[in-house]
């Protein structure tokens, strides 16, 4: 199979999303507003009772908005991770799933095709999440605007892969509330996108120890780290690693003979 | 490819989903010869979809074969899928895509450059009389035009084979009758074959051939007057109904 072939439909997968994205422009609106109140709301509020020490990689102190921007990127990404999983659901109820599976190139090359045009969608948004918050005086350091790009592409990657794969396990789109309230509350707030580990281990062990083995955080991590123009090596690792676990995971979920994808037709098809 | 190789076929092929249903297939076999219009007849309920997801490679069968144009696909998979092209039983357009955006995007997934797909576009709206379309959202198309523009999707890259899920639900008459006509001279005019699955019996015509499914078993398989021959009745609806003990639509 050829690299033309599979760059065709790699261009066909991206431009629909795009397209799609440009098409929704709610839906850019309701992904820009959303960290924008937790900066200029929530962390003006935060301020006051929460002082961030000096932590690695920050050299001096820090005001809580310049800690929070990491965090707001990577809850940018992992919305858009969740979207992009309500898309394959409803993809898959109204069937255009299978238009991307009967195409005769590999599914495994498909899927991965499809969570990078979601990261691309993801990336173009936390770009502008960073403008209108440096418009609004909360600024990172230029060689971070550029060094952030691959923790954001590999974390976009990451959150992708854990919406592809609930997308193989919700069997309608009505269950999709659900994942709001189990999977990216808990994912969010047991992290470190909004208060420092440190901070955390304070009052709980336990939720320092949940807190410092959720991938999240570590793509948190990996964000904050890349906004300095500094690699997370620690980070990196977990990121990746998570990486390559769920896409293998969604892989098998719609592999036609290992999946669920049989399981879960048997619902809707006679 | 020869006319000799079939388009399509299924030896032996067993599926069950799992569960206490048992098969939702049971040691189903037949044969689409190259540029014929065959029929898979049966209720709903009868297996029809479940067949055609384990053709499309959405299932693999427990047991069995399938052929497309020569090549298995369990073996070669990609090889069959690009010998195929699938019109679903749902639609399954991107609404807020024009028509050109949404057979630009299957082309793309068929591995078409970009000169051969914009002129094979541009041929098959025109075949379609979509031409005056291309520009508009799906979304403001009606339900006819939406599954000619499926039907157009599905002819991009050529294929030797067309495999359709009951394409005419919710199309009005005259919206049926049309696509019926289109795809019978599909096979006709260019040999491919298609593989119509229908509860619709009127769909199929005295030259076509027809597969007979019933609690996921072929019934019956042959050319239309050989059916009819065999069953002793003087229609296909009557084929039909002495062939699997049920009335049809």
């Amino acid at each position: 199979m050829s690299l033309a072939l599979h760059g065709r439909a790699l261009n066909a997968v991206v431009r629909r999303e795009l397209l799609r994205f440009v098409g929704q422009r709610g839906r850019f609106v309701s992904a820009l507003v959303r960290p924008l109140v937790w900066l200029l709301v929530f962390a003006a509020g935060f301020r006051a009772a929460l002082g961030v020490s000096v932590q690695p990689p920050y050299e001096t102190y820090i005001t809580y908005e310049t800690y929070i921007v990491p965090g707001l990127l990577a809850m940018v990404l992992l919305f858009n991770g969740m979207q992009s999983s309500l898309s394959m659901v409803y993809d898959r109820e109204m069937g255009s799933m299978r238009l991307l599976l009967i195409s005769p190139v590999r599914r495994e090359f498909l899927l991965a095709a499809k969570l990078l045009a979601g990261a691309a969608v993801g990336i173009l948004q936390c770009y502008a999440f960073l403008a209108v918050a440096a418009l609004s005086g909360v600024t990172v350091p230029p060689i971070g605007w550029l060094a952030v790009l691959p923790a954001l592409l590999l974390a976009g990657l990451m959150l992708g892969a854990v919406g592809m794969l609930l997308s193989s396990t919700i069997r309608q789109l009505e269950n999709f509330a659900g994942v709001m309230n189990f999977v990216i509350f808990p994912t969010f707030f047991l992290s470190s996108a909004l208060y420092p580990l440190w901070k955390m281990r304070e009052s709980s062990e336990l939720l320092w120890m949940i807190c410092s083995a959720n991938p999240f955080t570590h793509a948190v991590e990996l964000i904050r780290f890349a906004l300095h123009g500094q690699v997370g090596w620690e980070a990196l690792g977990w990121v990746a690693g998570a990486t390559l676990l769920f896409l293998g995971a969604s892989f098998r979920a719609y592999d036609p003979g290992k999946g669920l994808m049989a399981r879960k037709a048997g619902a809707g098809e006679a | 490819m020869s006319t000799d190789v079939p388009s399509l076929e299924v030896e032996g092929v067993r599926f069950g989903y799992g569960g206490a249903k048992g098969f939702a297939l049971q040691d189903v076999g037949f044969t689409v010869p190259a540029g014929s219009f065959t029929g898979l007849l049966g209720v709903n309920g009868a297996g029809k979809s479940t067949l055609l997801g384990v053709l499309t490679r959405l299932f693999e069968p427990t047991a069995g074969t399938v052929r497309v144009c020569g090549h298995a696909l369990a073996d070669r998979p990609l090889r069959a899928l690009a010998a195929m092209g699938v019109v679903f039983q749902q639609p399954t357009l991107d609404l807020d895509l024009t028509v050109r955006q949404n057979l630009s995007y299957a082309a793309g997934l068929r591995g078409m450059a970009r000169r051969d797909a914009d002129a094979r576009i541009a041929g098959l709206l025109e075949r379609f009389a979509l031409a005056d379309r291309a520009g508009a959202k799906v979304r403001l198309l009606n339900g006819g035009h939406r599954r000619r523009v499926e039907l157009a999707r599905a002819l991009l890259h050529r294929p030797r084979l067309l495999i359709l899920d009951e394409p005419t639900v919710g199309l009005d008459l005259p919206s049926r009758r049309a696509l019926v006509e289109h795809v019978h001279a599909l096979c006709r005019e260019e040999g491919v074959a298609a593989l119509w699955a229908t509860h619709l019996i009127d769909e199929v015509r005295d030259g076509d051939r027809a597969v007979l499914i019933d609690h996921g078993r072929v019934v019956a398989e042959g050319a239309v007057p050989e059916l009819l021959a065999h069953s002793g009745a003087a229609s296909l609806e009557g084929a039909f109904q002495a062939l699997t003990g049920r009335a049809a639509a």
